[in-house]
C-alpha cells in the first residue's frame, strides 16, 4: 500500500480526503462530495466554463493546457454524441499522482468528470486506466456504481432530466497511450497509435465526436475549484498557474512521496524541506523536473526556481507530470540517460520513423558509450540524431525522448568525455554488453 | 461475422463468469469494438496467454477479423502470447526506482529464482520480467506480482516475498502444470 506522506508546507486541495475512506460513496458525500456536481446542474455550462477560465486551472498531464479554455473549444451543437475522456493512463516515469487519486479519492473522478459532461454537453464519459492499475480500477469501478445506485449517475441525474454515464476502461500496457489521441485510438479498440492534428479532439474525437481529455488529477481539481470558488482556488497559485499540484518527490531524497504544493513552490525548497534533502546527506547532482521528458536541471538553475509552467519553461525545461526525481553524486549521467532513453525506445509505438528510429539509435550509441567504447564524435551524433527528432512526428512521444537526451549531452557533456577511450565508467554497476 | 453467443465451446475455454462478463462488456460502449483490449486482458487473465483459440473466440465475439485482434494484441506490452509463471514478478527498473536500488532487486530475484530475464521456474510458480514505469515512483523500487504491488523494497525482502506466493499457491492445492 502506498504510504501517505505530509509536510506542513502543503495546500491539501485535491488531497483532502486522501486517508479519510472517501472511497466511500457516502462517507465522501458526509465530506462535502458531489455538492459541486449539483451546484454546476444547477448554473449550467457557461457558468461552469468561466469558473474554469477564472480559476487559471491548467492541464495536470504535462501540457499545461488552461481547462476552461479546453473545455470552450467544444462546439455547443454537434449532430454527434459529445465525451468527456479521462486519461488515467499515468505512465510517465516519475509520476505516481493518480495512483493516489484513484486509492483514495475516486468519486472526485467522477464528480469532475461529470462537471466536465454538463460544461460540454456530454452524455457519456470515460475513465480510462492504465492496465497496471487492475486494483484501482475495482475501486474505480465500486466507486462507480455507488454513483448510480445513489441516481448521481444515470438517465436523470440527482433527480433532473439530465443524461450522464460512466465507463470505465482499462488499458494493456502502452505509454503512448498516455497521448491523447492514442489514447481515442486505444478506446476504439486499435492500436494506440497518434492521429495527425488538426481536427483537434475539440472537434473530432473519440468516435469522431467532439470529445474533451483531461489528466485524472485536471479532472480531480474541477470539483474543489467550484467548491471553493474560482477566485479562491487562483489564489492559491502563481499568476496564471491557478491552485495546486501534486509533486511527486522520488528518487535520492529523504523522504520521497507524493506532497500537494501551491503552484510556484521552490523547487529548491521542495527537495531540501519538503524531502528532507538528498539521501544520506550527499550532494545533489540535478534533478529532473517533471517526468523523465523533462531536461534536467543543475543545482544553480532550481535555486530561486518556482514550480509553475511558465517559470520552468523560462528555465528551459517543463512542468510537465510534477514527477521530480532527485539525483545524487554518486549516479552516472550516461546510465541515467541511457535508462531514459531505454524507457523511450522500448514505448515508440513505431508510428513516425524519427521517433522509431531515432530512440532506437539513441539507445544503441547510449549503450555503446556507457560500456566504454564510445568515440568523441558519438557525442555530436547522439546531440545530432536528437535534434533532428525534435517537432518532426505525429505525438509528443519523439520530443519526449529528444529533450531529455539533449540536456544531458549539453550539460553534463564532460561526464560523456570521460567515459571516452574504453575508460570505465567511475560509477558503473550495471554496464550493459554494447552490441559494437 | 457474427458475435457468438454463450455455447457450450466457450465454456471450456472461459469460465461461465468470464462469458458473463464478456457478454455485458460488448453491451456496454456505443462501439462494440471498444471491447477489444479489456476482453484480451481478461481472457489472459483467466487462461493464461493469448492462445490462437482465445484470440479466435475474441475474434468471433467482437465481429472482427483474427488478424485484427492480432494486430492490436501485439501493441500491448502487457498481452503475450505464451504462458508467464503462475506468478508474474515485474520488476520495475525505470528512472525512479533504478535510483532506489531496482537493478540489485533484479538480480536477487534471479538468483532466488535460478531464472533469467523472461523464463519461467521449472515448477510453473513463478517467471520474471523487466519492466517499465509501473506507476509506484515516489515508494521505489517497486514491483507487480501479477496485479499485486509491493514497493518500498530492499533485497534481503525478496525471499518473503516469495515464500509468501508458495504459501498461496500451496494454500490453493491446485496442481501448477497439468
Amino acid at each position: 500500500m502506498p504510504r501517505l506522506v505530509s509536510h506542513p508546507d502543503e495546500v491539501k486541495i485535491v488531497s483532502r480526503r486522501f486517508g479519510k475512506g472517501a472511497a466511500n460513496i457516502d462517507r465522501y458525500i458526509e465530506l462535502g462530495g458531489y455538492e459541486s456536481a449539483k451546484k454546476c446542474l444547477e448554473k449550467g455550462p457557461d457558468w461552469i466554463i468561466d469558473e474554469m477560465k477564472a480559476s487559471g486551472l491548467r492541464g495536470r498531464g504535462g501540457a499545461g493546457f488552461p481547462t476552461g479554455m479546453k473545455w470552450s473549444f467544444v462546439p455547443k451543437q454537434s449532430p454527434k454524441p459529445k465525451y468527456v475522456l479521462v486519461n488515467g493512463d499515468e505512465s510517465e516515469p516519475g509520476t505516481c499522482k493518480d495512483h493516489l487519486i484513484f486509492l483514495h479519492d475516486p468519486h472526485a473522478v467522477i464528480e469532475g468528470t461529470l462537471i466536465a459532461g454538463l460544461a460540454i454537453g456530454a452524455k457519456i464519459g470515460f475513465i480510462y486506466l492504465r492496465g497496471e492499475y487492475r486494483y484501482l480500477l475495482d475501486i474505480m469501478e465500486k466507486a462507480v456504481a455507488d454513483a448510480y445506485s445513489k441516481g448521481f449517475l444515470g438517465k436523470k441525474i440527482f433527480g433532473s432530466k439530465t443524461e450522464f454515464q460512466i465507463i470505465t476502461q482499462t488499458g494493456a500496457g502502452a505509454y503512448e497511450v498516455g497521448e491523447e489521441s492514442a489514447l481515442m485510438e486505444s478506446l476504439e479498440g486499435k492500436r494506440g497509435v497518434p492521429r495527425i492534428k488538426p481536427p483537434f479532439p475539440a472537434v473530432v474525437g473519440l468516435y469522431g465526436g467532439p470529445t474533451v481529455i483531461n489528466n485524472a488529477e485536471t479532472i480531480a481539481s474541477v470539483p474543489h475549484v467550484i467548491e471553493m470558488g474560482a477566485a479562491a482556488y487562483a489564489a492559491v497559485g502563481s499568476p496564471r498557474n491557478g491552485g495546486t499540484r501534486l509533486f511527486g518527490l522520488s528518487g535520492h531524497v529523504e523522504r520521497p512521496g507524493v506532497y500537494e504544493l501551491p503552484m510556484g513552490y521552490n523547487l529548491k525548497k521542495m527537495i531540501y524541506e519538503v524531502g528532507g534533502g538528498v539521501c544520506g546527506g550527499r550532494t545533489l547532482k540535478a534533478v529532473v523536473p517533471g517526468g523523465s521528458s523533462t531536461p534536467v536541471l543543475l543545482p544553480e538553475e532550481i535555486e530561486n526556481l518556482g514550480m509553475d509552467f511558465d517559470q520552468v519553461g523560462k528555465a528551459g525545461s517543463m512542468l510537465g507530470s510534477g514527477g521530480v526525481v532527485v539525483i545524487d553524486d554518486q549516479t552516472c549521467i550516461v546510465e541515467f540517460a541511457l535508462r531514459t532513453i531505454s524507457f523511450y525506445q522500448h514505448e515508440s509505438c513505431g508510428w513516425c520513423i524519427p521517433c522509431r528510429e531515432g530512440t532506437d539509435w539513441l539507445k544503441k550509441s547510449l549503450t555503446r558509450f556507457h560500456a566504454g567504447f564510445g568515440e568523441a564524435k558519438d557525442i555530436d551524433n547522439i546531440q545530432y540524431l536528437a535534434e533532428n527528432m525534435l517537432g518532426r512526428t505525429f505525438c509528443p512521444l519523439g520530443d519526449a525522448a529528444a529533450m531529455p537526451t539533449l540536456a544531458f549531452v549539453k550539460k553534463f557533456r564532460k561526464e560523456f568525455e570521460d567515459h571516452l577511450n574504453g575508460k570505465p565508467c567511475p560509477f558503473a554497476r550495471h554496464v550493459e554488453m554494447a552490441v559494437v | 461475422m457474427s458475435p457468438k453467443d454463450t455455447n457450450t465451446e466457450t465454456m471450456t475455454l472461459f469460465s461461465p463468469q468470464l462469458a458473463a462478463r464478456f457478454d455485458a462488456l460488448v453491451k456496454k460502449y456505443p462501439v462494440k469494438r471498444s471491447a477489444l483490449v479489456p476482453m484480451l486482458l481478461y481472457a489472459q487473465d483467466e487462461v493464461g496467454y493469448l492462445s490462437d483459440a482465445v484470440i479466435a473466440e475474441v475474434a468471433g465475439r467482437i465481429g472482427i477479423l483474427e488478424l485484427e485482434v492480432r494486430n492490436v494484441a501485439t501493441y500491448y506490452s502487457m498481452l503475450r502470447f505464451k504462458p508467464a509463471g503462475k506468478f508474474n514478478i515485474q520488476v520495475c527498473t525505470n528512472i525512479s526506482c533504478m535510483l532506489r536500488g531496482a537493478y540489485d532487486l533484479y538480480e536477487r530475484f534471479q538468483s532466488e529464482l535460478g531464472i533469467g530475464p523472461e523464463n519461467i521456474t521449472p515448477d510453473g510458480l513463478f517467471s520474471l520480467e523487466e519492466v517499465e514505469c509501473i506507476g509506484a515512483c515516489c515508494w521505489a523500487p517497486a514491483i507487480q506480482v501479477n496485479y499485486d504491488f509491493h514497493d518500498e523494497l530492499k533485497p534481503e525482502l525478496v525471499p518473503g516475498i516469495l515464500d509468501g506466493y508458495r504459501g498461496q499457491a500451496q494454500a490453493e492445492g491446485k496442481a501448477i502444470h497439468a
